[in-house]
């Protein structure tokens, strides 16, 4: 990062301190101070970090993006809003990184399970936080990382106590209203054991560039069921990096559903770490058009025997669209009985769409099952001819298969509104004309 | 209806058909016969045009036109069905959906509006019943995880529907238990009538013993070396295709 964006970044730093949450925790701000050290040291990751090299952020340094110091729902076009907000869910809205109670709906919320303004909680009851707070992930990951943890403004606690289980899904909306904005947001979910939820993170914004940053850290505690979903729709123009970083106790399931469809750069990281005989199945889906650039980064620690895991992430990249796929499965040498599935299919519809996959396996144990497979390529000959045999004229014929290619994923979602939702988003952001959903 | 003359076809450099005739009139059906490899299903492919194979030599004529000219689809709606000797599977597009489609094609291609939702129903429903398949099957998508008997029947429940011209059944037998052979040459059977030709590739003779064909043609090394009526079938059935390649090595 150059010296003039670092100290312009240090100069907004200054002036936003003093309103951050969470000041009067000394081991907060001793976290906070370490990580802005990080974050100015190594600046923005940079290609020449393996973790990094098919993603070139430097983009981001030719805006500097600020947050506001003066949050308001009013910069909330609240009809375009509704489009993306879910019925039937408990919603937790966030405007430019800050929670806005005058759009959220929170009423009926079973007593005992928390839902609660980060910033708030952190004022008021730090201590309840501190036991998750940088847990699931360290500021070493990435700077990334660092940067959240040093500019975090606000965000969601989310605790479901021991076998409480939530009757309709919480919907947590990230928007963000304005150019140049910084949407920093942390978000801890804590599902204590037996505890059963389903959490749908959306994230939209206006049609500028912004940078939304937002980490998530979820616990998801012995015997518990976690379905996470993210439908990450930002701005054509905006920058965007979410990080999912996940602790599984014993015999504990998440299920993770992860749409990139917006951003013109948009990475997003799943780490899962597995204890004995717990779960994870992780599915995305990217949709990659124009310029756009969806980097999925997924990490597997298989810890301890017995676990399950799989994945399957789909990508369909037109125009110049480039998609990156790394998938990483440890496991670790007494993880015996791993069962570990990783898949991730590329369909390219144009000449300079680019896909880059890397699935990675490392095995330190010797009784396990581990599978990857990749692809990248076009369509199936044979089907497009299968449906003209059919009287489907050929470009008809490519957009359903295409279709339905990326229809599997949305296919697999169990709540309706939400699910139409998906489909809808996706039927508006294919490349192609004329996707007909009677196709399905 | 459809005459092949002198029909010559190769993938790449390599030549698989060399000089096919034959001539179908409406209302006949013609069984072809002949030993693994010998550009059966290469024959049932050019005819409905799948890429990938260039014709050298030759023409073929369906009602007159130059089928060679026209695109797969046109094909299609102008009458010309493949049952695949092996279906393809579609997941994501549901077969209902496709059949609906496909009529749909057709019946713009011949100037009608499209099939009225109701109609549509009972005809389908009508046909599904004629093949003894479980209506589940059509809100399934096309051919996925159908077992190998039930994409062949699946096959057969769309050419019912469409009501093709031309029906060209690339192995439909293979696959099919002794009962669901039965139900299908009954339902293809029922298909027969004076304008409608069929062009049956199969390896057995119990196929057409229920379905019985008009000529019956011998294709080897990418020719056919013998044609004859139904009775050649049985002569095949007992002397292998030795006999007839033996003969054309011979001759
Ligand atoms: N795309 C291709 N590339 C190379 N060779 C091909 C191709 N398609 C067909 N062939 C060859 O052409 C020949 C004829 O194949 P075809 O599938 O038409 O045989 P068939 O008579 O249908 O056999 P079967 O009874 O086993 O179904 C075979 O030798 C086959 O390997
Ligand atoms: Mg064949």
């Amino acid at each position: 990062m150059n010296t003039v964006i670092k100290t312009r970044y240090s100069a907004e730093y200054s002036k936003l301190e003093p309103a951050l949450p969470g000041r009067s925790s000394p081991w907060l701000t001793a976290l906070r101070a370490s990580a802005l050290d990080k974050f100015t040291g190594n600046g923005f990751p940079s290609i020449r970090e393996e973790e990094w090299r098919y993603t070139n952020v430097s983009g981001i340094e030719k805006n500097l993006f600020v947050p506001t110091d003066q949050p308001s729902s009013a910069t909330v076009d609240k009809e375009w809003l509704d489009r993306f907000r879910l019925p039937d869910c408990w919603s937790f809205v966030l405007v430019d990184g800050y929670f806005s109670a005058e759009l959220s709906q929170l009423d009926g919320l079973p007593e005992g399970v928390v839902v609660q303004s980060l910033a708030k909680s952190l004022d008021t009851d730090a201590e309840q936080v501190k036991p998750y707070f940088a847990q699931a992930v360290s500021d070493d990951e990435h700077s990334f990382v660092a940067f959240n943890t040093a500019w975090f403004c606000d965000g969601l606690f989310l605790k479901v106590p021991k076998k409480q289980a939530l009757t309709q899904p919480i919907q947590l909306l990230h928007v963000t209203t304005q150019q140049e904005r910084l949407s920093t947001t942390r978000t801890i979910i804590v599902l204590e054991p037996m505890a059963e939820a389903q959490v749908i993170e959306t994230y939209v914004g206006v049609e500028q560039a912004y940078l939304s940053a937002a980490v998530t850290e979820v616990f998801v505690e012995a015997n518990a069921n976690l379905t996470l979903y993210k439908v990450q729709c930002e701005s054509a123009k905006a920058y965007h990096f979410g990080g999912t970083y996940v602790k599984q106790a014993r015999d504990a399931r998440f299920i993770h559903h992860n749409f990139a469809f917006g951003g013109l750069l948009a990475r997003c990281d799943i780490h899962c770490d597995l204890d004995n005989a717990s779960e994870c199945d992780l599915n995305g889906l990217y949709l990659g058009n124009q310029r756009q650039h969806l980097d999925n980064h997924t990490r597997i620690n298989h810890l301890q025997p017995n676990a399950v895991s799989r994945e399957m992430y789909k990508g369909v990249l037109a125009g110049r669209s480039r998609g990156v796929f790394q998938g990483r499965v440890v496991v670790a040498e007494n993880a015996q009985k791993t069962d570990s599935q990783m898949n991730n299919r590329n369909l390219l519809l144009s000449d300079d769409a680019e896909a880059d996959t890397k699935p990675q396996l490392e095995i330190y144990a010797d009784d396990v099952k581990c599978s990857h497979g990749v692809t990248v390529g076009q369509l199936d000959e044979k089907s497009v001819f299968y449906l003209q045999s059919r009287c489907v004229d050929e470009e008809t014929a490519r957009n359903m298969l295409t279709f339905a290619f990326a229809n599997e994923m949305v296919n697999k979602l169990t709540i309706k509104s939400l699910h139409d939702l998906v489909l809808n988003q996706v039927l508006e952001r294919f490349p192609q004309q004329g996707i007909s959903k009677d196709w399905l | 209806m459809l005459n092949i003359e002198n029909l010559h076809v190769s993938v790449g450099d390599k030549p698989i058909l060399k000089g096919i005739n034959l001539h179908i009139k409406p209302g006949e059906i013609h069984a072809i016969m002949g030993p693994n490899g010998s550009g059966k299903s290469t024959l049932s492919h050019v005819l409905s045009g799948k890429s990938g194979y260039t014709v050298t030599e030759g023409t073929v004529t369906y009602d007159g036109k130059d089928l060679t000219e026209m695109a797969p689809e046109v094909r299609a709606r102008e009458g010309v069905f493949l049952a695949f000797q092996y279906p393809v599977e579609i997941p994501g597009v549901s077969n209902i959906y496709l059949l609906k489609a496909a009529l749909n094609a057709i019946r713009k291609h011949q100037g009608l509006s499209e099939v009225d939702a109701m109609d549509f129903l009972m005809l389908v429903k009508d046909k599904v019943r004629l093949l003894e398949m479980d209506e589940k099957f059509l809100y399934r998508a096309v051919n996925e995880g159908f077992s190998g008997g039930e994409k062949k029947r699946n096959e057969i429940l769309q050419m019912a529907i469409l009501e093709p011209k031309l029906c060209i059944m690339d192995e439909t037998d293979s696959g099919l238990d002794i009962d669901a052979l039965k139900i299908v040459s009954e339902g293809v059977n029922s298909l027969r009538s004076p304008e409608r030709s069929f062009v049956m590739v199969t390896h057995y003779q119990r196929l057409l013993d229920y379905i019985k064909p008009d000529f019956v043609h011998v294709l080897a090394h990418g020719q056919i070396v013998k044609s004859g009526g139904a009775e050649l079938a049985l002569e095949l059935e007992e002397k292998g295709y030795s006999w007839v390649e033996n003969k054309q090595a011979a001759a």
